[in-house]
């Protein structure tokens, strides 16, 4: 009456469960993510750091964050089992946040452009796309 | 600063004087980021975690969060300064096993320590007494937006921050918050808590997190998934089960009283005959032993100013903080020596426990509860 013993075999018994550690091998086995990833392309490895899908099935690590659209396939299965969600919803580091207001400002230049050139207003539509050009440059430099 | 002041200044959390800090004894917000296609630490060779550590432990030391910080390669510190750094969860087990290429940096106040080269490049966590994962997450969400400016972390716009593990992905935020819950255990009620919190997504663990045994009636509860929902509602909702769970504590210490009053006597006067009569006692019993006499002085059976000498012993008979404290190295049988006698020593202000005061307190009428002939 003095302790509740949580050690793996116990917090098992007792519903407990470890997110990582015991629990990943259990959800790559029990849902055969690892082995999914691996029919699309056994031999794979990341360019960016040479990791391979063995490597991630032995250490429930992965190698990079290259990795995330090396094996993006694979991993969407066992995110989707992971977590509440598939997409992140949370805090944006400015620099993201920054890409994204250039791109919704992209979305609206693009449109007037369309609208200019529906109402043949060629003079407005020149000035726009040499706006676009800009925010083009603009967004491959912030990414 | 020196690893010695960090030693002989109890980190803030200890002090124990946030909300609801009878039952919450620490909240802690800690935030997982990478830098963009750099190799994991995990995978990254040793010339490159050496690099990526040159990169960013300059950034981490030069907030003015981190003036007069501690900071230190984790090569540079022996295992008991390490473990010592474990046992006031400003590292983690698995930190503490790293060395060259990794580091940690320390605020002055320990309410803030960033881990380098861990599982992630980085590992910020902000610690605070009591129930505070709104503050902790302010001030380690604050230092990471600092940090952003100068380090290109890791960042995908649908799953949001990469970590080295799946598990991370997203928020890269786990929050947690240590629970002292002996009134749920001796009524053993504590399973059923257990089973409903895991069940509602969340984890329950031991005092030193991931797959350790609970001691001294302290539990660990935190968030389990990082992706989908933003940091403040996991926060809220973590929140929110949490001063359930207090709510549940406090019922079932109220129903110990009302109905197992003498379970309760004799758990508290046994606590307190073998704390301060014992020459010897292992950490795990120590740590049972001081939840008991915590509970004691919550319910009103110690006076409330020796609340602070049996925090700070949770913490000082941990084996690193004994052998710090004694400046050698010792073996398992004078450990227990020497934590036996440091409570007998501190405990010696501390009267014997007062039942006809915790029975008056809790409205228990005296003829209820056992007779106090002492």
């Amino acid at each position: 009456m003095q302790k509740v013993n949580l050690c793996d075999a116990c917090s098992k018994e007792k519903g407990v469960q470890d997110p990582t550690g015991f629990a990943l091998a259990d959800l790559l086995l029990g849902i055969g993510a690892a082995e999914e990833i691996e029919k699309g392309a056994p031999t794979q490895k990341c360019p960016v750091c040479g990791f391979s899908q063995a490597d991630f099935k032995k250490t429930g690590r992965l190698g990079c964050s290259g990795c995330y659209v090396t094996f993006a396939e694979g991993l969407s299965t066992l995110l989707k089992a992971m977590h509440k969600g598939t997409k992140h919803v949370g805090k944006l580091p400015e620099r993201a946040h920054r890409t994204m207001e250039l791109t919704h400002q992209m979305r609206a230049l693009n449109e007037n452009l369309q609208k200019a050139v529906a109402a043949e207003n060629y003079e407005t539509a020149a000035s726009l796309r040499d706006q676009i050009k800009q925010l083009e440059n603009e967004i491959s430099n912030s990414s | 600063m020196k690893f010695s002041s960090v030693m002989t200044t109890p980190g803030e959390w200890l002090r124990g004087e946030g909300p609801h800090h009878q039952v919450v004894i620490s909240s802690r917000v800690r935030l997982a980021r990478n830098l963009r296609n750099r190799p994991f630490p995990g995978w990254a060779k040793k010339a490159d975690r050496a690099s990526i550590l040159d990169l960013v432990r300059p950034c981490v030391e030069e907030l003015p969060e981190m003036q007069d910080s501690f900071s230190e390669s984790l090569q540079d510190l022996s295992a008991l300064d390490r473990q010592v750094l474990v046992e006031r969860h400003l590292i983690s087990r698995e930190h503490a096993a790293k060395g060259a290429g990794s580091a940690v940096v320390i605020n002055r106040r320990q309410t803030l320590s960033v881990m380098i080269n861990e599982e992630d490049h980085l590992r910020m966590q902000s610690i605070r007494s009591g129930l505070q994962l709104k503050q902790a997450f302010k001030l380690v969400d604050k230092i990471d937006s600092a940090l952003e400016s100068k380090l290109e972390f890791a960042f995908d716009r649908y799953l949001g921050y990469l970590t080295a593990c799946p598990t991370n992905v997203g928020t890269g935020m786990r929050a947690s918050a240590m629970l002292h819950l002996p009134g749920l255990v001796l009524s053993e009620l504590i399973n059923q808590v257990i089973q409903a919190v895991s069940k509602i997504g969340l984890a329950v663990r031991g005092l030193y997190g991931e797959g350790t045994e609970a001691m001294g009636n302290l539990f660990q509860i935190s968030n389990q998934t990082t992706l989908g929902e933003k940091e403040e509602e996991i926060i809220n909702r973590l929140s929110k089960v949490i001063e359930t769970i207090i709510e549940k504590e406090h019922d079932a210490r109220q129903a110990l009283l009302q109905r197992k009053p003498n379970t309760l006597w004799d758990q508290i006067g046994r606590a307190y005959g073998v704390l301060t009569y014992a020459h010897a006692m292992a950490s795990k019993e120590a740590l049972n032993l001081l939840s008991i006499i915590k509970l004691g002085v919550d319910l009103g059976a110690f006076p409330e100013d020796r609340r602070l000498p049996i925090d700070e012993l949770f913490i000082d008979t941990q084996p690193a903080h004994l052998q710090k404290s004694s400046q050698q190295k010792l073996n398992a049988e004078e450990r227990d020596h020497l934590r036996a006698q440091i409570i007998r020593d501190r405990l010696k202000l501390l009267p014997r426990p007062d039942i006809s005061r915790m029975a008056r307190e809790s409205g228990i009428s005296p003829s209820d509860g056992p007779s106090n002939n002492e």
